[in-house]
């Protein structure tokens, strides 16, 4: 008796807790919900008022962005589908490719490429940045949606976990394939591509994720304001001296719409994708 | 099925006969090296040149069309105060931001994991959401929230506990916590899931055997859990600490010019302004080497005070 009442205590202040750090996660969230909904151009200058969040809601933000004036957000809407969708299509198939591999042969140098795989995934990306942008400007690729996803198109990341997965593959079916004539390439696209989709969808929420809110290199390659992907699009309206809050506000809403309601959906691979950096080998 | 097989035969038989190249780079000893190429290539060209180039660079003046080596002038010019105080607000980001970032999501992974937490995935998928936010949305609403006016949500919460209100993004302290913050807030999720993950492999028979054998909660979680979990531990702390000596968007979402008597200036965003706003490649690129040796010295150190140097056993 007196443990079941123990428990019930723990239990609820347990809950307690959660419900704080809930709240503390969610809060800032609704807050945004609550600010696109209110008259923007006071906002920025005065902040989010607490009165807002039980005044009468405003559509007119959206009403904005959904007119004439909101074309250029949805240019970098666009932008950022369109970059988002290159990365993991190609992020996708080099990874995999290296990552089996890795995993599948035997072949001389195969420890040394692991090893680079692994220094690599150390060096943070801001030492070489400058040197990058240098040899982007040389390519020609400044402002264009390439330029923006080279240097994450083979993620070591990507590679690493397609390794660590790749590692439970039945290695028998590759022998009966041999066998059968079909040749290396044969096997991983049409034989291992199929047995590995888990571990695909997984890493192009992964890329996809790190793509849509990526910032610094974009900030650095992309010039015009029609080639610009979201983030960098709504930083170039967070002045205190803008005029386009209701794109700001509103946007910035409707820009993590549809990442949430992925994540609903596709929780598990978001997490298996995650996971992925800290798979031991 | 057959139909495929066959075809495949009949394709791989036309490809042995139809030249020794083709046949060569079909063998089986040839396609591994075809399958790695693409991260071989990639590191030719995006770690290794732009490596090397960074290093040549930190020792050259580099002005349009015109490249002089000056030997070590940008490395001294580099030691100015304006770099110490990008360090030191740097450093002690990394400092809060790996307390922070290894503490709380521990805390809420055990509480997560405990068999008395009801709604468990409800409140690890709340935890999560900020995560999936790009840090320009979570600089908009920290910049609302956080708002110098005394009408601003923090300062009224302020003021109403009986405190007054705060100039957030313009004193040095409050600086550094709108950073860490944001930080904290968009990480915490993804902290808790790698360490829930971790808590899986915790072997629950231990537990229990050290419960029957009289092993309070807190004994338990010492002698049993942390082991358990330590590698995880010195994962996230090493990212963490990464991650901090990287960081720059914070910074740049809250002040998008420049901040007031640097309090908010970064290594990176020190980077970042030398090298492409003020177009001084050679000088930004000496920064870049410094923050790299600093980073590896710290991790090195870390590494060592958590033994991952030490053999197992």
């Amino acid at each position: 008796m007196v443990h079941g009442r123990q428990d019930k205590l723990i239990s609820a202040g347990l809950l307690a807790i959660l419900i704080g750090f809930a709240f503390l996660s969610l809060f800032p969230v609704l807050s945004l919900l609550v600010a696109s909904l209110s008259p923007a151009s006071d906002l920025m200058r005065y902040g989010l008022a607490p009165e807002l969040f039980f005044s009468s809601f405003d559509l007119e933000n959206y009403r904005v962005i959904f007119g004439p004036e909101g074309s250029r957000y949805w240019t970098w809407y666009l932008n950022s589908i369109i970059v988002s969708s290159m990365l993991i299509a190609l992020s996708l198939f080099f990874s995999s490719m290296v990552g089996y591999a890795l995993a599948m042969y035997e072949f001389p140098g195969k420890r040394f490429i692991f090893i680079m795989v692994l220094l690599v995934l150390m060096i943070p990306f801001e030492i070489m940045m400058l040197p990058l942008f240098q040899l982007v400007i040389t390519l020609g690729l400044i402002d264009t949606y390439f330029g923006t996803i080279l240097p994450l198109i083979v993620a070591p990341v990507a590679v690493f976990f397609f390794r660590q997965y790749s590692l439970g593959l039945p290695k028998e079916v590759m022998e009966a394939a041999r066998v059968d004539g079909c040749t290396e390439y044969g096997i991983f696209f049409r034989i291992m591509v199929p047995l590995m989709l888990p571990s695909f969808a997984a890493m192009a929420i992964f890329q996809g994720l790190i793509s849509w809110n990526n910032f610094l290199w974009p900030l650095l390659v992309l010039r015009s304001n029609d080639m610009l992907t979201l983030p960098i699009g709504l930083a170039t309206l967070l002045t205190p001296y803008g005029t386009n809050y209701q794109l700001l506000f509103a946007g910035a809403m409707l820009s993590i719409v549809p990442i949430v309601i992925l994540f609903l959906v596709f929780q598990r691979y978001f997490i298996a994708g995650l996971m992925s950096g800290s798979v031991k080998g | 099925m057959q139909l495929t097989q066959f075809l495949s035969r009949r394709r791989a038989q036309k490809a042995e006969s139809r030249s020794p190249l083709f046949s060569f780079l079909y063998s089986r000893k040839i396609a591994p090296y075809l399958f790695v190429s693409p991260f071989i290539l990639s590191v030719l060209v995006l770690y290794l040149y732009p490596f090397y180039s960074a290093i040549q660079m930190s020792f050259q003046r580099v002005l349009p069309g015109q490249v002089f080596y000056v030997g070590l002038e940008n490395y001294e010019r580099v030691m100015n105060p304006i770099f110490f105080r990008a360090l030191q607000n740097t450093s002690i980001y990394v400092v809060l931001t790996v307390i922070l970032l290894t503490v709380l999501p521990l805390m809420l992974a055990l509480i997560l994991n405990h068999r008395l937490t009801r709604w468990s995935n409800f409140f690890r998928a709340a935890i999560f959401i900020p995560a999936l936010t790009s840090v320009v949305v979570a600089g908009t609403i920290f910049r609302l929230i956080f708002g110098e006016s005394d009408q601003a949500l923090a300062n009224q919460v302020l003021s109403f506990i009986g405190f007054s209100p705060l100039d957030w993004r313009y004193e040095a302290w409050t600086a550094m916590f709108l950073m860490v913050a944001m930080a904290t807030w968009r990480w915490l999720g993804v902290n808790v899931i790698y360490f829930l993950a971790a808590l899986q492999t915790v072997n629950n028979d231990l537990t229990e055997a050290a419960s029957m054998d009289g092993a309070n909660a807190l004994q338990r979680f010492r002698h049993v859990t942390l082991p358990a979990i330590k590698p995880i531990i010195v994962f996230l702390v090493t990212i963490t600490i990464i991650n901090g000596f990287r960081m720059f968007e914070e910074s740049y979402v809250l002040w998008e010019s420049s901040s007031p008597g640097y309090i908010g200036l970064t290594v990176v965003r020190y980077i970042y302004r030398e090298g492409i706003q003020n177009n001084a490649l050679g000088f930004g690129a000496a920064v870049g080497i410094i923050l790299l040796a600093i980073i590896f010295v710290v991790s090195m150190i870390q590494l060592y005070l958590t033994g991952a140097f030490k053999k197992e056993h």
